[in-house]
């Protein structure tokens, strides 16, 4: 006798393990797809997972196995010209027909597969060398919360709602029955009248006939019916309800290279991550500039090229008009990133930290500056020192690899952490 | 005809109707004296089979990279509609375990009925290389041993040490089997037991054998002559367990479990295609047989009959989607075939076969079911009508011409001649390289010899020097691989170490 099981609730995944395991392994080969991955995606676009390409040689598992070469003979179906003794020539480069049978097939694609949103943040994280507790706050998905939402007409039994559901059945009870009812008291009145004046037993009787019949369809009303009953209604509404918008700023003149535009991308990422999971809307304006700042989008922002001299004070006019035009600092929680290589034109900086002290900072949430690769700080450099200095919600870094990149925002985090 | 009464006639099944179809399909198969371990179906939904395909269809694994790897890209061909999963996966061990995907049909839930609980069942429990190679009561309790044995020595040692050693063994894999020797029975019970007994004794003989390995005169050495091992040794995974210098007792045990487990799945290599063509032409037969029943709709066997087709569709060498014959088609050709040279034997069969021309075909195809694998089973009973049906033709591809030759095609002088090559093809013997181990310097650098037998002047592939170094991490020292060819010269050596 056979024995039928239901297993479809047992636990999935039971490779879960094993692709873990598969990550660990490659981990060298997925790192680097996700730093490629990090160069070609949008900022804005961490929600997704990314598609992972390994070359088939890297993971390939060696058993003995013969080569091509030697004397061998192999059976195929579905002759249809050849007779015995037929030569044909042989296919291009030894393969095809005779081997095509063989074990050693021509898998030698590359080996694609992909990673989850969480797996590739966590790469992404491990590059950057974030703290635990800020890497869980940052994959964290957006959260819900449940609040009440009024009532509702199908729910599960225990949010029922034993009052709201009395009431609607009192309710209907009133609107089916009211006409019976006042058209009882008229006949209970004419019978009432017909028993004083003694009037004939015929009439009498009929009136009665009437009223027991009304009698009877007010008693079939039901007390309580389905379409009474009344559930608590809960809906999810996202828990961040503010709204933030992230300026990226970086400078593009001929020195950025791409290996420093490359990793302010990642700087610019990580702020973003952190507002995404912060704030229910998160806006992010792009600006470059060389001489003169011009707000771009991210195609242009990360990958055209200029030449010229910088002067970064223009950027900072222009960041603080869009302020002034479309982001009022009473409703949006204002964040600027700024990235360059240091150069500045000279007189420009006291200009720059004027600008910052006076008409910037005191709106913004944070501002967080790095500057890639400067051996010899210039003069930017040494006015933000200052301006850090005077102001808390200021952080400014040199970095030269990923790894530097996250101290810029510890004050963030950390103050955001405690804040929890 | 009576009356048609199906059990069901939607598409949707239900616990109820598995049931009754499967007492109806056992009542069949009863008749027809199909002997089966008792089943346990067992329902899982797209995502177990897919775990379960992973870990080469065993109910329970250790963990390892490859099956990750293994996973990943069944699920991505899956997720973008390249591959349809299997409808069945089946485990020879006692009960007999078969998957059932919750999203197939009723139809094809019958068909896998049939084809897995009483196919493939049957065939588990009957056929010699089942028998003497795997023990399908224990089968299941060992997977178990095995997963927690390997999961406790990487907690004590570390994943990477356990990984690199699993790595090794898997390279190895189709080189840990006895193929002449019937192992022992396996039993969790005492598989426990003889574990850490076993441990200490290993390791003592693996002492005694290197103590005698105290450096001595080259004269001496070569007057002796005594050479280790006494004689080749073709399990190569056995070999390392037993005499591997430097492994350590858990390192051991490893190497047992990945040999234990091939020993489980070598039959299965070496039965493809009749394994496939048994079930494959039970499920048709009863199929066919509850629908004469009147118990099935003609909706449900025209689903059968589609889904039946396209699993033993044969295309031609010259089409794009031939990956090589496809066994369920010959082996379903074949096992009908049978029957037919039974009931209606032409003047043709009584000459190729004599002895079963008009004999029972029940007794014929279970005869031939418990003693062949794929290699004797062709070269025993392709006939001549099989080869016509499929177009049988040999080619010969040899390096030393320009040309490939045609050597015999589906005719009377050439019936003889594909039957043995059909066979050949399916001879492992000749379609893995032949490697044993040859010899181990024992009084000298402790190097290990390896031999490949040249068949046919066929080379060994690129990836031979990446299997030495797994064979190197295994030995600990020095290890040879000597190609030699059918005279007896050593052709070609790769060495590693």
């Amino acid at each position: 006798m056979s024995q039928i099981i239901d297993r479809r609730l047992n636990p999935k995944h039971k490779s879960a393990v094993n692709r873990q395991r598969f990550l660990r392994r490659f981990r060298k080969q997925i790192r680097k797809a996700v730093a490629d991955a990090v160069d070609g995606r949008s900022v804005t676009d961490t929600d997704s997972g990314e598609q992972v390409t390994i070359p088939a040689k890297d993971l390939s598992e060696p058993v003995f196995q013969h080569g091509p070469g030697g004397r061998r003979e192999i059976v195929h179906p579905g002759n249809k010209e050849f007779v015995t003794g037929d030569r044909i020539p042989r296919p291009e480069g030894g393969k095809g027909r005779g081997n095509r049978a063989s074990n050693q097939g021509e898998g030698m694609d590359d080996f694609v597969f992909e990673l989850s949103r969480d797996e590739f943040l966590e790469f992404f994280f491990e590059d950057l060398e974030l703290p635990d507790l800020v890497k869980t706050r940052l994959a964290r998905e957006v959260a819900h919360k449940s609040v009440p939402a009024g009532f509702s007409k199908d729910g599960i039994p225990p949010n029922l709602h034993v009052v709201r559901s009395l009431r609607e059945a009192h309710a209907r009870r009133i609107a089916l029955t009211s006409g019976k009812r006042r058209r009882l008291r008229e006949l209970e009145g004419q019978l009432a009248a017909l028993r004083a004046e003694a009037a004939s037993s015929h009439d009498i009787e009929a009136l009665e006939r009437e009223i027991e019949l009304l009698k009877k369809r007010i008693a079939a009303v039901p007390f309580i019916d389905t379409v009474d009953l009344r559930y608590r209604n809960r809906i999810q509404v996202p828990k961040p309800t503010t709204q933030a918008v992230m300026f990226c700023l970086m400078d593009v003149s001929g020195s950025m290279d791409q290996y420093k535009k490359s990793l302010a991308k990642r700087f610019f990422l990580l702020l973003y991550l952190f507002l995404e999971r912060n704030y229910e809307r998160t806006d992010v304006v792009f600006i470059r500039h060389h001489t003169v700042a011009k707000e771009v989008d991210e195609q242009e922002f990360f990958y055209s090229r200029e030449t010229g001299g910088t002067v970064v004070s223009s950027a900072l006019e222009l960041m603080r008009d869009i302020i002034r035009a479309r982001y009022p600092s009473q409703d949006w929680n204002i964040y600027a990133a700024q990235a360059s290589d240091g150069d500045n034109w000279p007189e420009d900086s006291g200009n720059c930290s004027r600008l910052l002290d006076e008409e910037i900072l005191p709106y913004l949430q944070y501002y967080a500056y790095i500057e890639i690769d400067n051996d010899y700080p210039l003069g930017l450099w040494q006015e933000y020192e200052k301006v850090a200095a005077r102001w808390p919600n200021f952080a400014m870094q040199a970095i030269d690899t990923p790894a530097d990149i996250y101290p810029v925002f510890r004050e963030l985090f950390r103050k955001k952490g405690v804040d929890r | 005809m009576k009356e048609r009464q199906p059990i069901s006639t939607g598409s949707e099944w239900t616990f109820d109707l598995l049931e009754r179809y499967d007492a109806e399909i056992a009542r069949l198969a009863a008749e027809y004296g199909l002997d089966t371990y008792p089943n346990q179906i067992e329902v899982i939904s797209s995502e177990q089979m897919m775990d379960a395909y992973a870990s080469c269809g065993l109910p329970v694994y250790y963990h390892h990279w490859s099956f990750g790897k293994q996973y990943l890209s069944i699920e991505k061909h899956y997720k973008r509609g390249q591959m349809g999963l299997a409808y069945e996966l089946v485990i020879n061990s006692n009960p007999c375990i078969a998957y059932l995907l919750e999203e197939n049909t009723m139809t094809m839930q019958a068909l896998v009925i049939a084809h897995a609980c009483y196919g493939h069942n049957s065939f588990f429990k009957n056929n010699y290389l089942f028998r003497t190679f795997t023990a399908a009561d224990a089968i299941v309790d060992y997977l178990v041993f095995a997963k927690n044995y390997i999961a406790e020595c990487e907690e004590r040692y570390g994943v990477e040490a356990v990984e690199e050693i699993l790595d090794s063994c898997h390279a190895l894999m189709n080189y840990g089997v006895d193929r002449y020797r019937k192992p022992p029975a396996l039993s969790l019970r005492e598989e426990r037991q003889r574990q850490q007994a076993r441990a200490e004794y290993l390791q003592s003989q693996v002492n005694d054998l290197w103590r005698r390995t105290i450096p001595e005169s080259r004269l001496r050495r070569e007057t002796t002559g005594e050479r280790f091992p006494p004689e080749p040794e073709e399990n190569i995974l056995y070999f390392i367990e037993k005499n591997a210098p430097l492994l350590e007792p858990w390192q051991r045990e490893i190497v047992r479990i990945v040999r234990k487990i091939a020993q489980y799945l070598y039959p299965q290599r070496h039965t493809k295609v009749m394994n496939e063509g048994w079930a494959t032409f039970w499920h048709y037969t009863l199929l066919n047989r509850l629908y004469d029943e009147g118990l099935v709709t003609d909706g449900f066997m025209l689903e059968f009959l589609e889904t039946h087709t396209a699993v033993i569709a044969q295309p031609p060498f010259d089409h794009d989607f031939y990956t090589g014959i496809n066994p369920y088609a010959l082996g379903f050709a074949m096992f009908r075939d049978l029957k037919r040279i039974c009931e209606n034997p032409t003047d043709e069969d009584r000459r190729w076969f004599p002895e079963i021309a008009g004999q029972d075909w029940l007794e014929t195809l279970d005869f031939a079911m418990r003693n062949f694998k794929d290699e004797s089973f062709i070269a025993q009973y392709l006939s001549p009508r099989v080869i016509r049906d499929f177009h049988l033709f040999a080619v010969l591809d040899d390096d030393r011409e320009d040309e490939l030759e045609i050597t015999a095609i589906h005719d009377e002088a050439g019936y003889q001649a594909i039957r043995e090559k059909l066979s050949e093809q399916y001879n492992l013997g000749t379609l893995e390289p032949g490697i044993q181990v040859w010899s181990v310097d024992t009084r000298g650098d402790r190097s290990l010899t390896l031999r490949h037998f040249q068949h046919n002047r066929r080379p060994l592939a690129d990836s031979t020097e990446e299997v030495l170094r797994h064979v190197h991490r295994l030995w600990g020292f020095t290890v040879r691989l000597e190609t030699v060819d059918e005279r007896g010269r050593v052709k070609w050596c790769y060495e590693c170490g």
